[in-house]
């Protein structure tokens, strides 16, 4: 298969008053096309920054971080991101959010077929009787649907999600998970999803990248056994069980090797 | 009008009873000389004596002119450099210390200075105006432009938007609530300097008129031009903000 991603000896650091960070050390991986990506670790360790690199908003201090190839130079319509805070225009409705990218140069849609467009991802992400509502009216989940559906409408060949559905309640969170996998199944795209559940993680991603507390370097690359299409069943395997015993594990010696790094806050004064 | 607009007619309506009541009460009470105070009514008659016999429509145009005037320039050159101050963090460093030094001094102390260089005119009038205005502006353009997350500009950029597209599509929208504030504010701040711009010998307007009332102890014509002036800021401020609530169906809070 071909690939479309690649980290290559990837690090990166900032330089603070208190001296140089290492947020991101020597990662080395690939995303082929179709690949579900989720990338795992303790919160704050650096996933975001991996991400945001493959997006185009920060570049590596050293190592390569390609796309399609070609080293990444800035963000692009090729690469769909959905972010942690949402980021739906509060100034558009819902239908013009949706809109949004299809009205820029850069994407060439045709006007005539905007329209139909923006229909098909109101209704697919069951706000067609919010077309013309502006965000504030909606709640954190239909926000959140508003988002991959704008993100989806120019039609990138590459998601990248950062924590998408961290705010949402357990409810909301499962039928968006269901909805994602229904989208992919038709629309065929590659996945990195940033995440901190372990159960979102087998559940949805082809393959696991555990990452270390800061600074993020790569602890494990699992392969998920789970053919798609996947429905809610599978957590209830055997197998399932035991992966998500084995990422805590993991997922947990590093948070407490995170909680470690961190001086004991002192109480005395 | 239906029940809930009466109630809210008569709600917005009672606290100016009330101070015409307290008004009266203050004259009657006897604590304060009573040819100090002129009488609600008799300020009423004034004010249609003077709208008759002494065109005090051209003092109210006069002076809605200027203040007009001045806030439209000043406007106009607040929202560029607010803009530029609030966008980029160095320029804010660079430009912050001299424009709240600027921003502190009272227009009314410039005068003599402005007489100096700009003569008596009207001119000079607008260049205190404009001054009220753009420092009242200036700092509400870039303390909002300085708040706009860049999420919005990076998920912009991700959907494919070109620095032009970004700037009209995404920035604009963005700056157009701080830009109307800005106007608000300004519009305040300019009808608070009038009278002072209107004290560099002005023939006519509402400052003008306030002023040669004090010389001749005309306390009823200093009544009528104050009403005069809190009455026409009350309505265009009114205005902006049917047309700010408008403009901004989309805020969390409404503005109106």
């Amino acid at each position: 298969m071909r690939k479309r991603a690649q980290f290559d000896h990837v690090s990166l650091a900032f330089d603070t008053l208190k001296g140089r960070l290492n947020v991101v050390e020597d990662v080395s991986y690939d995303i082929h096309d179709g690949d579900f990506i989720a990338v795992i670790g303790p919160s704050g360790c650096g996933k975001t920054t991996m991400m945001s690199m493959l997006a185009g908003f920060q570049k590596p201090t050293t190592g390569k971080v390609l796309f399609d190839g070609r080293p990444v130079e800035g963000p692009g319509p090729e690469r769909g991101v959905i972010f942690q805070e949402y980021g739906v225009f509060p100034w558009l409705t819902v239908r013009q959010n949706i809109g949004f990218g299809l009205t820029l140069k850069a994407n060439h849609v045709p006007a005539a077929e905007r329209d139909a467009i923006c229909d098909h991802y109101l209704e697919l992400m069951g706000l067609a009787d919010f077309a013309n509502s502006y965000p504030k009216h909606l709640s954190g989940g239909m926000r959140q649907r508003l988002a991959i559906a704008r993100a989806y409408a120019v039609k990138p060949q590459f998601l990248l999600m950062d924590e998408p559905f961290g705010a949402l309640d357990a409810q909301t969170r499962a039928n968006m998970q269901n909805l994602l996998l229904r989208v992919l199944a038709t629309e065929g795209k590659t996945v990195m999803l940033i995440t901190h559940s372990v159960e979102e993680a087998i559940y949805l991603a082809s393959r696991i990248v555990v990452v270390t507390a800061r600074p993020a370097r790569i602890k494990e690359i699992i392969e998920v056994p789970f053919p798609y299409p996947r429905d809610e069943t599978i957590q209830e395997r055997p197998e399932f069980g035991e992966l998500r015993s084995h990422i805590r594990q993991l997922v947990m010696d590093e948070y407490r090797a995170q909680q470690a790094q961190m001086r004991p806050v002192s109480f005395s004064e | 009008m239906d029940g809930a607009g009466v109630r809210r007619f008569l709600l917005g309506l009672a606290p100016w009873v009330g101070a015409v009541l307290l008004w009266y009460g203050v004259r009657w009470s006897g604590f304060v000389n009573a040819s100090l105070i002129p009488a609600p009514h008799q300020v009423a008659a004034k004010f249609f004596e003077l709208l008759t016999r002494e065109n005090l429509l051209l003092d109210v145009f006069v002076s809605t002119r200027r203040v007009f005037l001045g806030v439209l320039l000043g406007i106009l050159a607040a929202v560029p450099v607010g803009f530029l101050l609030g966008w980029y963090r160095p320029a804010r460093t660079f430009a912050d210390p001299m424009i709240n030094f600027f921003r502190a001094l009272p227009p009314i102390a410039l005068i003599p200075l402005v007489i100096v260089y700009f003569g008596v005119d009207e001119v000079a009038k607008l260049v205190i105006l404009f001054y009220a205005a753009f420092f009242s502006g200036v700092i509400v353009m870039y303390e909002g432009v300085s708040q706009i997350t860049p999420l919005y500009i990076r998920v912009a950029q991700t959907l494919g938007a070109s620095q032009i597209e970004i700037f009209r599509k995404v920035i604009i929208p963005l700056t157009v609530p701080h830009i109307l504030t800005a106007l608000r504010v300004a519009l305040g701040v300019a009808w608070a300097t009038l009278v002072a711009s209107e004290l560099i010998a002005a023939q006519r307007g509402l400052g003008a008129m306030i002023q040669n009332a004090s010389t001749y102890f005309l306390l009823d014509v200093i009544y009528v031009g104050i009403i005069c002036i809190g009455l026409i800021a009350l309505i265009m401020d009114m205005i902006l903000r049917k047309i700010s609530a408008r403009l901004l169906v989309w805020q969390e809070r409404a503005v109106a």
